[in-house]
């Protein structure tokens, strides 16, 4: 009655912003997202775009046949620069995943209703992210094909991994947050699965949809078990996705490297993982929903909760930086405050310069609601946190290591084409299986949207 | 073993079109006495199970899931502190051979693996799936299960199952279809 005289922007009418636009029935979101799969015929712009990421793809191929022929020498890393790109992007990478396990997990528990149409894809995105970054520590062993001494296995040796190195619980932690996610992603999956099996009109189709769904046929006994495994494992997820990125930061934090040995590490790595995984979910939201007229299923709601939410942790990265900063000066320990004035001054200055630029100036604007409801805005605010955060492991990385205790030990890093070809690589990689993703199954929960019909006509009676 | 039975009957299946209706067949269905039932949604649709008066202790996923979390944590724990102290120790800094606290992360990480597979494979093995094949997927109308319709069954093997009565009392709890589910072989 008074929305037409409330200005649009008024507090209750916002409170009321939907995550589902009206008219929905079971029956019309099974279509809309199922056909996506089933019926839509393949498009020009699917093609050149997958066309763009699978050459991609087969630049990482070649940089990585290259890496296995030649040796890591044809990177830029050196003594003292030994981790070099390959560490940047592995913590890059594996923190974007981080996004993807707190929609579908945390925000599960917290029952946030807007987390459901965004939830598949970005656990999707997930599994992405840790593949590629399971691909960068794998290469840089140099002799990938050895990565098996890293598991425990009962060695003719007699030999065993040293469990006290981070480096160990990194591939566990890693190891098990792949498996873990991937479990989750497919316990959503199956009665998606179902529906398209019943849906689909062609043999191959029916086939394969009905082994990967098992049988699955919604019976109440089912679905009992089925929630309570669901809501087991986002609380398992929980503190595992708290865990991964804490233990990556345990790589840096062990060590006792000037700017690397401190103890906020563990959570403004986390925020920073989930920082830079809001980003991507963005970056990947707002193209799938236009291309696929999703408009109805990822609304203005969920862009710009997700904007909030970067705000949030983009401020708590910015403490970070800021105490890091201050417990160097505040410590009188000279290696602290000599590594903060190569920060400021040094040869990498620029790079750390252009992260408080990325990283904590710009993500500023999302206090604005114009730009937060602004769907090209936030589209370049999610590339240039992307890009923000990729340059945080970039100083972490390559300044503390270029400066560090003795000057004789210091040095430069340059990274080569190779470094440039397998990081673009990787991202072809992930473009590639997204792809592919959105062929293949449905990119929303089309149970879960069902569920959020009922809720939704239950509010309106 | 018992001569293989071919088309045999698997029970009455009845339709509806709202969960709400669904909860109140399944309540009606049961306070006539019927035990052998099971309903099936597209949606978990909160309540049914208690509808149809299955208990919290049907469910066996939560202990599943902590056994599997208990196994994976101390078989992660005891099997560092072996391989560190007694498999093959090695001096790091002077610490002690049970160098406990830097044991946790894998620990955890391992607590985590096991709850989550114990949780998600108990699930599956629970529920019976995979399972190819089931009479259900004989009745072409069930295929809307997974889409926008609800059904409630009564299977055969209930002692007051009953061809034709039990096919009219469906019918009086608001069916608006009702099917006889074959189990051809």
């Amino acid at each position: 009655m008074s929305a037409d005289r409330t200005s649009v922007n008024s507090p209750e009418i916002r409170r009321l912003a939907r995550v589902l636009e009206p008219g929905h029935s079971y029956a019309s979101v099974t279509d809309k997202i199922s056909s996506i799969v089933l019926t839509r015929p393949v498009s020009i712009g699917w093609l050149a775009g997958f066309a763009i990421a699978f050459s991609l793809l087969m630049l990482l191929t070649g940089c990585i046949a290259w890496l296995i022929t030649k040796g890591v020498g044809i990177w830029g890393i050196n003594i003292p620069v030994g981790w070099g790109f390959a560490i940047v992007n592995f913590v890059w990478w594996i923190g974007i995943g981080h996004a993807g396990t707190l929609i579908s997990a945390i925000l599960f528990l917290l029952n946030q209703k807007w987390r459901t149409s965004i939830n598949r894809f970005a656990e999707a995105m997930t599994l992405f992210a840790v593949a590629c970054a399971g691909i960068f520590p794998l290469i840089h062993t140099g002799r990938p094909w050895m990565a098996y001494y890293m598991f425990p296995y009962p060695s003719t040796m007699g030999i065993w991994p040293q469990f006290r190195s981070p480096l160990i619980w990194d591939v566990f932690a890693v190891s098990t947050y792949g498996t873990v996610s991937a479990l989750f992603w497919f316990v959503g999956l199956i009665p998606d699965l179902a529906t398209l099996r019943d849906r689909a009109t062609n043999k191959a189709a029916q086939i394969i949809y009905g082994m990967l769904a098992m049988g699955w046929r919604g019976s109440a006994r089912h679905w009992h078990r089925y929630q309570s495994a669901y809501l087991l494992l986002a609380g398992l997820a929980t503190p595992l996705v708290l865990s991964v990125h804490t233990v990556v930061s345990f790589d840096f934090s062990i060590a006792i490297v000037p700017g690397w040995h401190t103890t906020i590490f563990p959570p403004y790595f986390v925020a920073g993982a989930i920082y830079s995984g809001f980003a991507m979910v963005l970056t990947i939201a707002i193209p799938l929903r236009k291309a696929y007229d999703l408009e109805d299923f990822i609304t203005m709601r969920h862009l710009e909760n997700m904007a909030k939410v970067m705000l949030a942790t983009g401020l708590i990265v910015a403490y970070g930086y800021f105490f890091e900063f201050f417990m160097s000066l505040y410590s009188g320990n000279k290696f602290d405050v000599f590594l903060v004035q190569q920060r400021l001054h040094g040869p990498y200055s620029g790079y750390y310069f252009a992260l408080i630029l990325c990283n904590i100036l710009t993500p500023q604007l999302l206090w604005i609601q114009k730009v937060r409801t602004n769907v090209a805005a936030l589209f370049v605010m999610s590339l240039v946190i992307n890009l923000g955060m990729w340059l945080e492991r970039f100083v972490i990385v390559v300044i503390s290591l270029t400066r560090d205790f003795v000057p004789s030990a210091w040095g430069r890093y340059q990274a080569t084409f190779w470094d440039y070809g397998t990081f673009v690589g990787t991202i072809g990689l992930f473009v590639t299986l997204l792809f592919l993703f959105v062929r293949a199954l449905p990119a929303i929960s089309i149970a879960e949207m069902r569920e959020l019909v009922a809720h939704t006509s239950e509010e309106h009676k | 073993m018992n001569v293989p039975h071919t088309n045999v009957c698997y029970g009455l299946l009845g339709e509806f079109d709202t969960p709400k209706d669904l909860m109140a067949a399944a309540r009606k269905v049961r306070e006539a006495g019927y035990s052998h039932i099971d309903a099936y949604a597209p949606f978990p649709v909160e309540g049914l199970s208690d509808a149809l008066g299955l208990g919290r202790k049907h469910d066996l996923v939560p202990l599943l899931t902590l056994i599997g979390g208990l196994g994976g944590g101390l078989t992660g724990f005891f099997f560092q502190l072996w391989v560190s102290a007694s498999s093959y120790p090695m001096n790091i800094g002077g610490r002690p051979l049970n160098s406990w606290p830097a044991f946790i992360p894998v620990t955890f990480e391992l607590t985590v693996l096991g709850a989550s597979t114990f949780a998600v494979f108990g699930m599956l093995a629970l529920n019976k799936l995979p399972q190819p094949h089931h009479p259900l997927f004989n009745v072409q109308r069930f295929k809307r299960a997974s889409n926008d319709k609800f059904f409630l069954c009564i299977e055969a093997h209930d002692p007051k199952f009953h061809l034709e009565e039990t096919a009219r009392f469906l019918q009086s709890a608001n069916a608006q279809h009702v099917t006889e589910v074959r189990d051809e072989d």
